[in-house]
């Protein structure tokens, strides 16, 4: 078994599913910031067969992570301060997503204008419908 | 803008002024000396280009803008985002007709003056909802309590969709829809009828629901919204209104259509009494006009 240093304060996001990894890496922005990043890809889990899992060194209010929440329900977020898991943090989805998701209705504005970024907006809490903020087409690209 | 985001409440003093307009055009004149409304349509609408510079012109005030995307700077290669910033400085209210699905909601994003959005591919046509929604009001004196009959393309007409979503807001209406199976209302307007607990009843047959209804609400078949020649030439013809299909009806009952039509409603039903398309586009002068005012806050 692979072993990764403890980290003083950060998160540790648990059971993402295998290969994931690296998309969430670049969703939360990591790969523009400076911290420590620890990214484990396939180990063993009992739950899953194979998991990823990604450490981060960093503030605990430098991240916004309810991202994590629209990409996979089941990654579990452990808050760590001094070394120890202090919270679970809840995930809530996010009432808008930017960037992250791409509006593949050709009749919409993004299909053309230049620097406009994608905009997803939560239009149905309960279903978790995103809708295109400028053509309000839903995203319904499998997960 | 899409008419959801006004309340009741904002809609009705809307309808309220664009009526005092209908009955007193002499009061509004001079409202808009000195004010320029750019017209931005990247696609030819000549109704609803005219419409807006007419209600415009009736107020007194200017117009400027083009007709279609080739003699924009579009046309260059030029943004949405550039442009509006450019016609800020020359205007002081634009009309935007866009192609391209959230075109105006950008371009209001970006600019320093209102943005009203004059249809935005088949996503949007706020002020032919305006349109329809004032005519409801001013010819049956309030929005409620009416049996209202769309018929023709119910899956790709945005005006459809469109109205229906506002109506929703009213008290007691009852939806009966027409149409052939293929151009069906979407999945998501009936999931949405059925939360809301909404009347509404689908139907092939415009003749057997024809008594029911206090108003008719024709659509055409679009062309353009099919992909293949084959269905539109099949489905373009389904429901043609007559004389005949008109003798069914209440003595009351209205027909209402956006235009253009093709030959959803026969000619000889305009002398009709009950035919109220025309009204319906002059109703859209006066709602358009209500709205310029409003935007630039001289009411």
């Amino acid at each position: 078994m692979l072993n990764i240093g403890q980290i003083e304060e950060g998160f540790v996001l648990d059971h993402i599913k295998a290969g994931k990894s690296m998309q969430i890496y670049h969703h939360l922005g990591l790969d523009k910031m400076d911290s420590t990043v620890a990214i484990i890809r396939n180990a063993k889990s009992e739950k899953m067969g194979k998991k990823d899992i990604l450490k981060v060194e960093c503030d605990i209010n430098m991240l916004d992570l309810d991202v994590l929440a629209f990409i996979d329900h089941n990654i579990t977020v452990n808050v760590i301060k001094d070394g120890n898991i202090i919270a679970k943090k809840d995930l809530q989805l996010p009432k808008e997503i930017k960037n992250i998701i791409y509006c593949k209705n050709p009749r919409c504005i993004t299909s053309i204008e230049q620097g406009l970024p994608h905009v997803f907006v939560l239009s149905d809490e309960e279903k978790e419908i995103y809708r295109c903020k400028y053509c309000e087409e839903k995203y319904s690209e499998v997960k | 803008m899409s008419p959801l985001d006004f309340t009741v409440e904002e809609l009705e003093n809307l309808f309220s002024l664009a009526n005092d307009i209908e009955h007193n055009m002499d009061k509004y004149a001079q409202k808009c000396v000195g004010k320029k409304l750019a017209t931005c349509f990247y696609e030819p609408s000549t109704r609803t280009r005219l419409s807006f510079e007419s209600a415009m012109l009736n107020l007194g005030g200017s117009v400027i803008g083009f007709s279609d995307a080739n003699s924009s700077s579009a046309s260059k290669g030029e943004s949405v985002s550039d442009t509006i910033r450019v016609i800020s400085c020359f205007a002081d209210i634009c009309a935007m007709r866009h192609p391209k699905e959230g075109a105006p909601m950008v371009a209001a994003s970006k600019s320093s003056i209102p943005v009203i959005n004059a249809g935005d591919g088949g996503h949007q046509h706020p002020t032919q909802t305006l349109t329809d929604l004032l005519t409801i009001r001013s010819l049956k004196g309030e929005i409620k309590d009416f049996t209202i009959g769309l018929c023709g393309d119910l899956k790709f007409g945005r005006t459809v969709h469109s109205l229906i979503n506002a109506l929703v807001r009213y008290p007691n209406i009852k939806f009966v829809f027409i149409s052939p199976p293929e151009l069906k209302v979407p999945d998501y307007i009936i999931s949405d009828l059925n939360e809301k607990n909404i009347e509404y009843k689908e139907v092939i047959s415009l003749d057997e629901v024809m008594s029911e209804l206090d108003f008719l609400y024709m659509t055409r078949v679009q062309r353009e919204r099919f992909f293949n020649e084959e269905d539109y030439v099949r489905l373009k013809d389904f429901y043609i209104l007559d004389s005949h299909k008109m003798e069914l009806a209440k003595k009351d009952m209205l027909v209402l259509h956006p235009l253009p039509r093709v030959n959803e409603i026969s000619v000889d039903v305009d002398d009709d009494p009950r035919a109220a398309y025309f009204k319906q586009v002059q109703y859209g002068v006066y709602v358009r006009m209500a709205l310029i005012l409003t935007l630039l806050e001289l009411v």
